[in-house]
């Protein structure tokens, strides 16, 4: 994880489309400026950065479930809870699942999980809308590429590296 | 088993939390009922859900943008109502 980068999402570690499933393994840096100021001298993960790493990962399956030819973008996180301190070491699993395909929209239930221990949770929806432009399109497939979406996810005609 | 209509005004009621006695089938979702766009989200999804269907919102929106229909056709209540019967048809 890079926190000061927004790159939440160190890899892909399961995939399962067909199934509407997605997990990714995210640790959590030993330092970062975030922890200079959350909070000084108590260095604790922000909510806000658990929830968008839950909402990376589900964006990842919404993504991957449409050939990375739309951007899922967040608009809506709904009983949200932070149900214990996550700290600077921690490895983190994080689980996402495909409640409903929309037509413009998505909504995944996604949870965080430390040593086996469920952290947070929420159900998160997306607006799905076309790529803005191609800058974040080709940015976003680099990331795919980086995390190990499998290449079958990517546009059809997408090379490595293009 | 309740009307289609009544499904979605008591969605409407619920989730945009607005007073039942304000909604009719005439009722214009965004116009009259002032439900924007994150609201409408909520809808669609309980929608969605509650008569397994996938409503092409989209597609409505493209055919409002390039002039094919007004917005009535897809936000005023009966003719939504309308729109989600032929879904519901559709899938059987």
């Amino acid at each position: 994880m890079r926190l000061e980068y927004f790159q939440m999402i160190d890899r892909i570690t399961a995939l399962d489309v067909p199934g509407g499933r997605i997990a990714t393994a995210c640790q959590v840096p030993e330092q970062s400026p975030v922890f200079e100021g959350h909070f000084p001298g108590y260095a604790v993960m922000p909510g806000v950065l658990l929830i968008e790493t839950m909402a990376q990962t589900g964006g990842w399956l919404v993504l991957a479930t449409l050939q990375c030819a739309k951007m899922p973008f967040l608009m809506q996180v709904e009983k949200a809870k932070m149900r214990s301190f996550v700290v600077p070491g921690q490895a983190l699993v994080v689980e996402a699942s495909l409640l409903h395909e929309g037509s413009g929209y998505a909504v995944v239930k996604a949870s965080i999980s430390v040593e086996g221990k469920k952290v947070t949770d929420a159900e998160i929806r997306y607006g799905v809308v076309p790529f803005p432009n191609d800058t974040l399109q080709a940015a976003m497939l680099e990331t795919a590429r980086r995390i190990g979406l499998p290449e079958e996810f990517l546009p059809k005609g997408h090379t490595n590296g293009a | 088993m309740a009307s289609t209509y009544e499904t979605v005004a008591g969605i409407i009621s619920d989730t945009c939390d607005i007073e039942p006695d304000k909604i009719t089938p005439d009722s214009h979702a965004i116009n009259d009922l002032g439900i924007d766009s994150l609201d409408f989200l909520d809808v669609a999804f309980a929608i969605d859900k509650a008569f397994g269907i996938k409503m092409p919102l989209e597609q409505w929106t493209q055919d409002v943008n390039a002039g094919k229909v007004t917005t009535d056709e897809y936000f005023v209540l009966k003719n939504l109502c309308a729109n989600i019967d032929k879904l519901v048809a559709a899938k059987v």
